[in-house]
């Protein structure tokens, strides 16, 4: 007998052990994530998947699923949330979504349009965050991280170097490269490792051939990011 | 090319073996060395314990008392909690940096002194304080003030400072069963281990001890989970991170009871079967590691700790102290255990907890240093005699850590039931307006709720009672603890990373004179996502300060709002006052019309 829980009212199946997220996605249901991915462990720190279970908010990321649950997602309070992180993150950071080469293909981008975020609600941070162009082949522009540590994770577990790591508490958390002049040039990064690829939003950037693909016609131009998460999970099924 | 690591960092790295989870103790001692943490110390250190360098610099950067930069030979930090601002804190720094000619949170010219503010460094009974080179010092006056710069300006060492200065009291103004307790050392532990590990056990189930770390979990489950989990190597760690603003009661066991808590420490091996323990000292209260260490030496003198526990072939158990360095999250048990790792103190997903899967994957128990000192008692007289006093729900007694306007303040031991009034009429409290039980975190309680009782069941405490008399203003008890938990924030998670700065910056507006309406309803907002999207209990307790004081005193926030509905942070009119400087121009035309009402 398969076990299930309820995902705003509708039966999930999932397997032991598996975290509602993943559950929910294989079942064809979009609960939105940033700092998730599914070839690694479950991070929990964005917390844009928050859902309800059980009355209590959660991780839907960082949760295994329970049989007989009934978890709330796609509600206005829980998009209400999301949206609230999502201007955080806005504000924290200096997107300027109209010049930035990821534009369209950045998933902060897109999850702003999908919860309908209108305006950043908050002041912006403003943050200092010189661009690391020393490298030949990647630019870093810290200017957009949203801490994921998707590259930290993939440059460690993948690519076996650890060219990246956070530093700082609080709002004043960074990220550095593994070097002491701090110069991505000076790392043994390279334009083929994973964490070269794997930024959900716009820090590495290859250098070469910008705007390649023109704007109004890249992933999240031409569907949402709930489409192309849900496409992407039927697909590697 | 590289060249050997310098002899003295050297001999630190071999001290701690070389070891990957020793990294913050080594990071620690090398500080030491030159007062902060040059860049290519991080790149040796890295070097030496195979790590990529960048975790390194992560790890350095995380802790508040680790410095990459020059922060001077001598660094001041002034203790900043509410009840060290209440005593005349900012005065004295003040005082300080113009004596010695310095801005506050800048290196002097000459590199000789930096003066800052840090946390509550758990001194609030004799407040203000500060730490110097992280060694503390209490009960500062104008005079210890003048007197201090002097010696900074002479460059006397540490060590020639007047003894008098360092000298910390206990300050015990009430004792009950906990406080008065005379055990020879390993008296309590002979009785568990003549009970055998499951009449031990079961004694302590009896009991019905909860942690007094703040959470309140039954102390006998903790154990018996981490005894039943798969592992062999099991640990018990003391939490003695006390970082929340007004607690100090765990500084008072370690210095006076540090016997019943390596004590505690070892009761909780026997029933667990755990072999390896850490006491997790705050980096605050690092002046009472040489007389630990000398506790600890003599239990292992009298076979008290090491091999063959008091004979019994097996029982195995030793304990080690870790220091930490600046950062109250890491009272938080997951990221205390990523901090015992020597990596950032950043809390774990949970599950797995760490009863399971703790320190290095172990089955770990953490406990608080007041729960493992208590239950020598419960080895000595029984489970059922402990659980017969205090409430239902809340069996035995509790430390209360109370400071701020009273009489007496100090540490004063209650059964669980005292009721608040009880307490401020034995601290010689009067006119109170408002007590902070709990610490920041905690709960504000106001006049009206002065008949609850402290208990797990109404007021649950992790120990602190912060008095606020009829003078004082709750606004801004409310915006201290604000900012501590801002500053505070490890920064993994969005909603607390991003929402105690928000928080900050509103409460500031606020104090600043420009608030609106509109600032109340978003501080409403960010309070209820901070409590319920927070990856831990930082995060989540963060708005409990404004949230209280919001609903209790609400005339504080009221009485600073400038308009009912939006108001800009800054004030463009008097950001035109150089311009109109600069021309010379004062006609109303160089002025801007900011505030409508102002028109007639
Ligand atoms: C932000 C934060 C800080 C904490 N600080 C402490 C602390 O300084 N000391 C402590 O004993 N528990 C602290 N705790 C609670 C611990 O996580 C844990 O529950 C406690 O150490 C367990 O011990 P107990 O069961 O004996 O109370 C803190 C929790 C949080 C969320
Ligand atoms: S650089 Fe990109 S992948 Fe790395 S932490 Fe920042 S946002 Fe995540
Ligand atoms: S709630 Fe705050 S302290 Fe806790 S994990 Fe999140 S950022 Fe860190
Ligand atoms: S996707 Fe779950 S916390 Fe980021």
């Amino acid at each position: 007998m398969t076990r299930q829980f309820l995902l705003d009212g509708q039966p999930v199946p999932f397997e032991d052990g598996q975290s509602i997220l993943e559950a929910a996605r294989q079942a064809g249901h979009y609960i939105p994530s940033l700092c998730w991915h599914k070839d690694f462990p479950a991070h929990g720190s964005c917390k844009l998947c928050i859902v309800k279970a059980a009355g209590r908010h959660v991780s839907a990321c960082a949760t295994p699923a329970r049989e007989g649950w009934e978890v709330e997602s796609n509600t206005p309070e829980m998009n209400g949330e999301r949206r609230g992180l999502l201007q955080m993150l806005f504000v924290e950071g200096n997107h300027f979504c109209p010049s930035c080469e990821k534009s369209g293909n950045c998933e902060l981008q897109a999850l702003g349009y999908e919860y309908e975020m209108l305006s950043p609600r908050f002041r912006h941070f403003y943050p200092e965050r010189p661009v690391d162009a020393s490298h030949p082949d990647v630019l870093l522009d810290f200017n957009r991280c949203i801490f994921c540590e998707l590259c930290v994770r993939a440059s460690r577990d993948v690519d076996g170097k650890a060219v990246f790591a956070l530093t700082g508490r609080g709002i004043d958390k960074h990220l550095v490269v593994n070097a002491e002049s701090g110069r991505l040039a000076d790392t043994d990064f390279s334009k083929d490792d994973l964490a070269a690829h794997i930024c959900p939003v716009g820090v590495i950037l290859h250098k070469g051939p910008g705007f390649a693909v023109p704007i109004g016609e890249r992933d999240y131009d031409r569907e949402s990011i709930r489409q192309k998460k849900l496409r992407d999970e039927e697909a590697s099924s | 090319m590289h060249t050997q690591p310098p002899a003295a960092l050297d001999s630190i790295l071999h001290q701690h073996g070389h070891q990957p989870t020793e990294l913050l103790q080594i990071l620690i001692d090398a500080q030491a060395l030159e007062g902060w943490l040059p860049a290519p110390t991080l790149t040796d250190i890295a070097r030496a314990l195979q790590l990529p360098r960048a975790r390194v610099e992560g790890v350095a950067g995380f802790y508040s008392f680790l410095h990459t930069r020059p922060a001077g030979r001598y660094r001041v930090l002034f203790s900043d909690n509410i009840t060290d601002r209440m005593l005349g804190n900012a005065e004295l720094m003040d005082a300080l940096c113009r004596k010695l000619w310095i801005e506050p949170g800048k290196l002097s010219e000459d590199g000789l002194v930096s003066i800052a503010t840090t946390s509550c460094t758990g001194l609030c009974d004799q407040g203000p304080a500060m730490l110097v080179n992280g060694r503390a010092i209490s009960q500062l006056t104008h005079r210890r003030i003048n007197e201090i710069a002097e010696l900074i300006r002479q460059q006397r060492p540490l060590d020639a400072w007047p003894t008098e200065y360092f000298h910390i009291d206990d300050n015990i103004r009430r004792r009950d069963t906990l406080l008065s307790l005379t055990m020879k050392p390993g008296e309590a532990l002979a009785a568990a281990i003549a009970r055998g590990r499951d009449g031990w056990l079961a004694e302590m189930q009896a009991s019905n001890l909860r942690g007094r770390g703040g959470a309140g979990f039954a102390t006998a489950v903790k154990w018996a989970s981490a005894r039943n989990a798969a592992g062999d190597t099991k640990v018990i760690v003391c939490n003695a991170d006390e970082g929340e603003p007004g607690t100090f009661k765990d500084r008072v066991l370690l210095n006076s009871f540090a016997d019943l808590v390596f004590e505690g420490m070892t009761l909780a091996a026997w029933a667990v079967g755990a072999s390896e323990g850490f006491l997790y000292l705050r980096g605050e209260y690092q002046y009472l590691r040489p007389q630990l260490e000398a506790v600890l030496a003599r239990r292992r003198a009298a076979q008290l700790l090491g091999a063959d526990v008091l004979g019994q072939t097996g029982f195995d158990f030793d304990i080690r102290i870790h220091l930490g360095a600046g950062a109250y999250v890491c009272g938080e048990e997951s990221a205390l255990i990523e901090s015992l790792e020597g990596k950032r103190g950043t809390p774990r997903i949970r599950p797995p907890f760490p009863v399971t899967h703790g320190y290095l994957g172990r089955p770990t128990v953490v406990n608080n240093v007041e729960t493992l000192a208590k239950t020598c008692l419960i080895a000595l007289h029984g489970g059922e005699a402990f659980a017969a006093t205090g409430t239902a729900q809340s069996a035995g007694t509790k430390l209360l850590s109370i400071s701020g306007d009273c009489a007496a303040p100090g540490i004063y031991e209650y059964p669980f039931g005292v009721s608040i009034a009880r307490v401020l009429e034995d601290c010689g409290a009067s006119d109170t307006q408002a007590v902070q039980v709990g610490g920041a975190s905690g709960m504000c309680l106001a006049a009206y709720e002065f008949q609850r009782r402290i208990a797990y069941e109404d007021v649950p405490t992790a120990g602190a009672f912060m008095i606020f008399d009829g003078t004082r203003d709750l606004f801004e008890v409310a915006r201290s603890f604000v900012h501590f938990f801002a500053h505070e924030s490890c920064g993994f998670c969005t909603p607390c990373r991003v929402g105690t700065a928000l928080l900050k910056g509103f409460m500031d507006k606020l104090a600043d004179g420009h608030g609106a309406q509109a600032d109340l309803a978003d501080i409403d907002w960010l309070d209820r996502l901070l409590k319920n999207a927070s990856h831990c209990g930082l995060g989540s307790a963060a708005p409990n300060p404004v949230i209280d004081t919001l609903q209790k005193f609400r005339p504080a926030y009221e009485r600073r709002l400038v308009s009912l509905d939006f108001e800009p942070a800054f004030d463009l009119d008097a950001a035109l006052a150089e311009a109109r400087q600069l021309t010379t121009r004062d006609d109303p035309g160089a002025h801007l019309q900011t505030h409508e009402e102002d028109t007639p």
